[in-house]
C-alpha cells in the first residue's frame, strides 16, 4: 500500500532555526572573517553576500577516532601494476597540502582545513553593520511628509484607459449581457413555440396572418439580441489610486575630497573605502541614495565617480571652495525638505592658512542646519593643522551631527567608521 | 536484462518523456508494487512525499529525520550542503528514505519522470524491504515508533530550552553528540521506544533515576561482590582490606552514554533525559552504519532489476530506459584508487556488484563458483538473495559472499601501512593467493569495531576521587587521534569529575590521558 503526499506547499526553511543557531554560535569567527574581508577587499564586491570560511578545527564535532600510526590494512579498487609483495614509497604529506600556504590560497579556502559557507547578502551586511545605527533617521522621517505615493484604493467607474481593470470590466459586461438578453430570449422562445404550435395545425386551420406576424416578431427579437453590445462603456471599471503621504526615504551623500598635490593615491584609496562604506550603510537605510562627488584643490568641481577617484591634480588647497559648492548644489537640486543630506569629507588636513576660519563660518551659518550628518576623516600620520581645530569647534557646537576622526592606514577605516556611527544611546 | 522469465506481452508505456504528474507516478508505483510482489519484496507501506530542492536540503541537514530537535550542528550541516549544492559540487541525492512505518521517501519535484520511477523502485521497494527484512534493523529499530519518538524528543528538548536556556541545552547536546557513537548497546537488544510510553514514563523515570544515583553515591556504600584475588592489591599494601570491594562497574561498560545516564553523579534529571534521547537516536542509526554496502547494494540491485522488468513489459520506452542506464551507470561507477575522483570504495558499486554476482552464481555457476560457494551455486537465486539480505551486515556479508569474480572485476588489492616500516607493502592482489586475504581485509575494513576505537568504561572511582576511567583497547598499535582531548572535555562536563583514559595493548598500558590536564604536564607515557 502506498500513497503520495504533495509537501511542496509546506513551509520551507525548516532549517532556519538551526542555521541561525550556527551563525550565533560562531558569531565571533564570522565577524572576524567579515571584518577582514571589509578591510581587504574592494567594497563593491560585498554587495553579493560573502563567503566565509572558518577553520574546521574550531567547529569540528569531536568524536573518538583513530589517529595516524600503527599498522593498517587498506583495500582499494583499480589495481593496475602491483603484484603481491611490491613495496612502494610512502607518499609524503597528508591529503592535498600542495605548495602554497599563502593568504591567497586561504581565500579560495576549499581545503579540508576550512569550513566554507555563504552568508546571504542580508546576513553579511547585518554582520558588517552590527551595532551601528543611522543617526537621527527617525526625526527626519517624521518631519518630512511631503512626498506621496499612489496606493490602490478599490475600483471606480471613472479613470484613464491605462488603469482599466479588465477582469472586473468583463465581469460587468457579462452580467449586463445576461440581464439584457433574458427577457428577449424569453419572448423569442414564446414566439417560437407559438409558431411551432401554429405550424403543427392542420393546413386548413392555419392562420397565415398569425404565422407571418410571429415570423416577423422572431426576426425582430433575434435582431435585438444580436444588437446587444459585447462591451459597453458603462461596463468599464478602473483601478482606483489615491495618494498617500509617505516619509521621505531618500538621501544624498556628498563625497568631498581634497585632490591637491599633497594627497597621494594611497590617501585617495583610503578615502574611497570610507566613502563606499558610508554609501553601503546609507543604502541599507534608505530606499534611494544619490551620490554627488565634489573634488577640490583651490577650486571645487562636481565630477563623476571615475574622475573623482582617479584623475590627478596638483596645487594648493582651499577647503571652503568645496563647502560652498556643496551648499550651492543643495540649493539647486536637493531641498532639505525632501532629502536627507549627508556629507562625507576626506582630506589630509592641509588647508590655506586663513581658509579654515571661512569653513567654520560656512558650516556654522549655512550648512549644518540643512545636514543630517557631517563626517570628516583626516588621512595623515602627522600632527593636526588649522582645519582640524576649526572642525573641532563645530563638533562641540553640533555634537549630535558632526563626527571627525583621524586615519593613518587602511586598516583603521573600519574601526573609525564604527566610531562615527556608533549606536548612540537615546539622550 | 535481469529476468529469465519470458517477457509478458508488451504493454503500452504508461508515460513517455520527462514530465511527470501524480497520476503517472501512481500508475508506475502500482506497476512496481506488482513486480515487487512477484519478487517477494516485503515492505512497510510507502508514504511518498514530493518536495522541493530546498526542502530536500532541509531534510538532508537533519540527517534524514523528518522532525528533529534544534541544534547548531544541523545548521552547519545545512550550510555545507547548500554550499556544495550551489557550487555544483554535488547534485542533491535524488532520494532520501526514512526507516519508519510507514516508510517515508522523498521525491524532488525537479526530478524527471525517469528519476521519480527510479527512486520509487530504489527507495520505496529496495531500501524499504531492506529496513523491514534485515535482522539488524529488526533487532535494533522500531520503525513504527521512530517518528513519534522524534516528535517527543523535539518537544522535550524545546521544553528544556525554555526552562533551562538554549545555551545550557546546547552544551549538553554537544557533549552527548561527541559520545553518540558510544551510546549503543552492541549486543543486547534494546527495548522498543514509543513516544506515548516515553512521555508517560519519563516523569517516573526522573524520580526513579535520581534515587538510583543517590544510592550509588551514598556515603555508606554497600559492599560489592569481592573480586577475584588476582585483581586485588596485595594484602601487604592493603592490610585493612579497604580495597577489597571490587571495581565499579564490575564489568566494563561499552555503552558510555547509558552509563552516564544512569551513573553520572551531578546530572539533573532533565539532563539525564536528554542523554537518553541522544542515545536512543544513536541506537536508531546504528544498523545503518553497519549495512551501508548491503543496503545500497540491495536497493540498487532492485531498481536495476525492476526498471529492466518495466522495460521488458513495455511500461517504459527506450527514451526512459536510456536515461535510466546513464544514471545507473554513474551511480555504480567505481573510480580507481589513483583517480582524482577516488573517494574510497563506492558502497553502491560494491553492493550492486555483489548482489548481482550472487544472482549470477545461482543462475550460471562456473567451476570456480562451485568450489567457493558450494551451497549457493545453482540454487534458487531469489531465495539466496533474500537469505543474504535478511541475515548479514556488511562485515559478515563480505566475509560470506565476496567472490573472486567481484575481486577481479574491481581489481581489489590490499596494502599494508605500518609506521615501523618506511615503505608500504602490497599484501594481496586479485589472484588465487590473494582472494581470501582481500576478502578478509575488506571485511575487517567494514567492521564497526575496527573503524571506531574500542573504548569502554572501566572504572568509576565511587569511593575515591570520583574519577572515571575509560579503557581503550588498542589494536595493532593504532593510537587515538587528536580529537581525543575535546571528547574527554565533553565527557568531563557530563561526568563532573576528572576523566582518565588508558590505552591498553596486549595487557600493557601504552598511554594514559587525563582531563582536566594536570598542571605538571600534558600526559605521561
Amino acid at each position: 500500500m502506498s500513497y503520495f503526499i504533495d509537501r511542496r506547499p509546506n513551509a520551507r526553511n525548516k532549517s532556519a532555526v538551526n542555521r541561525q543557531r550556527f551563525l550565533k554560535r560562531y558569531r565571533a569567527h564570522i565577524k572576524r572573517a567579515v571584518e577582514e574581508s571589509v578591510n581587504r577587499r574592494s567594497i563593491t564586491d560585498m554587495e553579493r553576500g560573502e563567503k566565509v570560511s572558518i577553520p574546521s578545527r574550531d567547529i569540528s564535532e569531536p568524536s573518538f577516532q583513530h589517529g595516524p600510526g600503527g599498522r593498517r590494512t587498506i583495500v582499494s579498487p583499480g589495481n593496475k601494476q602491483f603484484a603481491e609483495g611490491d613495496r612502494l614509497r610512502r607518499p609524503s604529506g597528508g591529503a592535498g597540502g600542495g605548495g602554497s600556504g599563502e593568504g591567497q590560497a586561504s581565500n579560495q579556502g576549499e581545503g579540508v582545513d576550512e569550513f566554507v559557507f555563504t552568508l546571504s547578502r542580508e546576513e553579511f551586511l547585518d554582520f558588517v553593520f552590527d551595532g551601528l545605527a543611522l543617526p537621527h533617521l527617525e526625526r527626519k522621517q517624521l518631519r518630512v511628509l511631503e512626498e506621496t505615493r499612489p496606493v490602490r484604493a478599490g475600483i471606480s467607474k471613472e479613470g484613464v484607459p491605462a488603469r482599466i481593470n479588465i477582469v472586473r470590466s468583463m465581469r460587468e459586461a457579462q452580467a449586463r449581457r445576461i440581464g439584457m438578453r433574458a427577457p428577449l430570449k424569453r419572448a423569442l422562445r414564446e414566439a417560437q413555440e407559438a409558431l411551432a404550435a401554429e405550424e403543427r395545425q392542420d393546413p386548413v386551420l392555419r392562420n397565415p396572418a398569425r404565422i407571418d406576424e410571429l415570423k416577423s416578431e422572431i426576426a425582430r427579437l433575434e435582431k435585438r439580441i444580436a444588437a446587444i453590445p459585447f462591451l459597453d462603456t458603462y461596463d468599464l471599471r478602473y483601478n482606483h489610486l489615491t495618494h498617500q503621504p509617505m516619509p521621505s526615504n531618500q538621501a544624498v551623500m556628498f563625497c568631498v575630497m581634497d585632490v591637491s598635490g599633497s594627497m597621494t593615491q594611497a590617501h585617495k584609496d583610503i578615502g574611497k573605502r570610507f566613502f563606499l562604506l558610508l554609501y553601503l550603510f546609507l543604502e541599507r537605510n534608505y530606499e534611494k541614495v544619490e551620490l554627488v562627488f565634489v573634488r577640490h584643490h583651490t577650486v571645487a568641481k562636481e565630477v563623476d565617480e571615475e574622475e573623482f577617484f582617479y584623475s590627478r591634480e596638483t596645487g594648493g588647497t582651499i577647503v571652503s571652495s568645496a563647502l560652498t559648492l556643496v551648499d550651492r548644489i543643495i540649493e539647486a537640486r536637493y531641498s532639505p525638505e525632501q532629502w536627507n543630506l549627508y556629507v562625507a569629507q576626506a582630506s589630509d588636513g592641509d588647508n590655506w592658512d586663513d581658509d579654515s576660519a571661512t569653513c567654520l563660518k560656512l558650516l556654522d551659518e549655512s550648512l549644518m542646519a540643512k545636514l543630517q550628518y557631517f563626517t570628516y576623516v583626516e588621512i595623515t600620520p602627522h600632527a593636526h593643522q588649522a582645519l582640524w581645530d576649526a572642525y573641532a569647534t563645530i563638533k562641540t557646537a553640533y555634537p549630535e551631527r558632526f563626527a571627525m576622526e583621524q586615519i593613518v592606514q587602511a586598516e583603521d577605516i573600519y574601526p573609525v567608521f564604527r566610531e562615527l556611527f556608533r549606536q548612540r544611546a537615546e539622550s | 536484462m535481469a529476468t529469465e522469465e519470458t517477457p509478458m506481452t508488451r504493454r503500452k508505456p504508461i508515460a513517455t518523456g520527462s514530465d511527470w504528474n501524480f497520476e503517472t507516478l501512481e500508475r508506475y508505483e502500482q506497476a512496481i508494487a506488482e513486480l515487487a510482489r512477484e519478487y517477494r519484496l516485503d515492505t512497510y507501506p510507502n508514504q511518498i512525499e514530493i518536495i522541493t530542492s530546498e526542502q530536500m536540503m532541509d531534510a538532508y541537514a537533519s540527517v534524514g529525520m523528518p522532525v528533529g530537535y534544534h541544534h547548531w550542528s544541523f545548521g552547519k550541516q545545512f550550510l555545507s550542503v547548500e554550499q556544495a549544492y550551489r557550487r555544483g559540487q554535488m547534485g542533491l541525492a535524488y532520494e532520501l528514505v526514512i526507516n519508519s512505518d510507514p516508510c517515508i521517501a522523498y521525491l524532488m519535484e525537479e526530478n524527471s519522470l525517469m528519476m521519480q520511477v527510479l527512486v520509487i523502485a530504489h527507495a520505496c521497494y529496495g531500501h524499504n524491504s531492506f529496513f523491514k527484512g534485515n535482522y539488524l534493523f529488526q533487532t535494533w529499530t522500531d520503525a513504527s515508533a521512530i517518528v513519534d519518538y522524534l516528535v517527543f524528543a523535539r518537544k522535550y528538548v524545546a521544553q528544556c530550552e525554555e526552562r533551562h536556556g538554549v545555551e545550557a541545552v546546547e552544551q549538553l547536546l554537544d557533549a552527548c553528540h561527541a559520545l553518540q557513537n558510544y551510546g549503543v548497546d552492541r549486543y543486547k537488544r534494546p527495548s522498543p521506544i514509543s513516544a506515548e510510553a516515553e512521555a508517560r514514563r519519563q516523569e517516573e523515570r526522573e524520580a526513579y533515576l535520581q534515587t538510583q544515583v543517590n544510592t550509588l553515591w551514598s556515603t555508606i556504600p554497600e559492599r560489592a561482590a569481592p573480586l577475584a584475588d588476582s585483581l586485588l592489591l596485595d594484602s601487604e599494601n592493603d592490610p585493612l582490606g579497604l580495597h577489597r570491594h571490587g571495581r565499579y562497574p564490575s564489568e566494563p561498560q561499552e555503552n558510555l552514554l547509558y552509563f552516564l545516564e544512569k551513573n553520572a553523579p551531578l546530572l539533573e534529571p532533565w539532563q539525564r533525559e536528554i542523554v537518553r534521547i541522544v542515545r536512543k537516536l544513536a541506537q536508531y542509526f546504528y544498523p545503518q552504519r553497519q549495512t551501508q554496502v548491503m543496503n545500497e547494494g540491495w536497493a540498487t540491485f532492485w531498481h536495476y532489476t525492476l526498471m529492466n522488468r518495466l522495460y521488458d513489459d513495455g511500461l517504459i520506452d527506450e527514451g526512459i530506459m536510456l536515461e535510466f542506464l546513464q544514471s545507473h551507470t554513474s551511480v555504480v561507477s567505481q573510480p580507481d584508487y589513483d583517480s582524482p575522483y577516488f573517494g574510497g570504495i563506492n558502497p553502491y558499486a560494491l553492493g550492486f556488484a555483489m548482489f548481482s554476482d550472487i544472482q549470477r552464481i545461482c543462475q550460471a555457476p562456473t567451476d570456480e563458483d562451485r568450489e567457493w560457494f558450494p551451497e549457493i551455486a545453482g540454487s534458487d537465486w531469489l531465495d539466496t538473495l533474500h537469505f543474504a539480505m535478511h541475515n548479514f551486515k556488511d562485515e559478515s556479508f563480505i566475509q560470506q559472499f565476496l567472490s573472486p569474480k567481484v575481486i577481479r572485476d574491481l581489481k581489489l588489492f590490499s596494502l599494508v601501512d605500518d609506521d615501523r616500516d618506511d615503505s608500504l607493502q602490497i599484501e594481496a592482489i586479485h589472484d588465487d593467493r590473494g582472494y581470501r586475504r582481500i576478502r578478509e581485509a575488506l571485511s575487517v575494513q567494514y567492521a564497526l569495531s575496527a573503524r571506531e576505537p574500542n573504548i569502554q568504561v572501566w572504572e568509576a572511582d565511587i569511593r575515591g576521587d570520583r574519577s572515571l576511567t575509560l579503557r581503550h583497547v588498542q589494536d595493532r598499535r593504532r593510537p587515538l587521534g587528536q580529537s581525543l582531548f575535546p571528547v574527554l572535555r565533553h565527557l568531563h562536563q557530563l561526568w563532573g569529575f576528572p576523566v582518565k583514559l588508558e590505552s591498553i595493548e596486549n595487557g600493557d598500558t601504552v598511554r594514559r590521558y587525563q582531563w582536566p590536564i594536570p598542571e605538571a604536564g600534558r600526559e605521561s607515557a
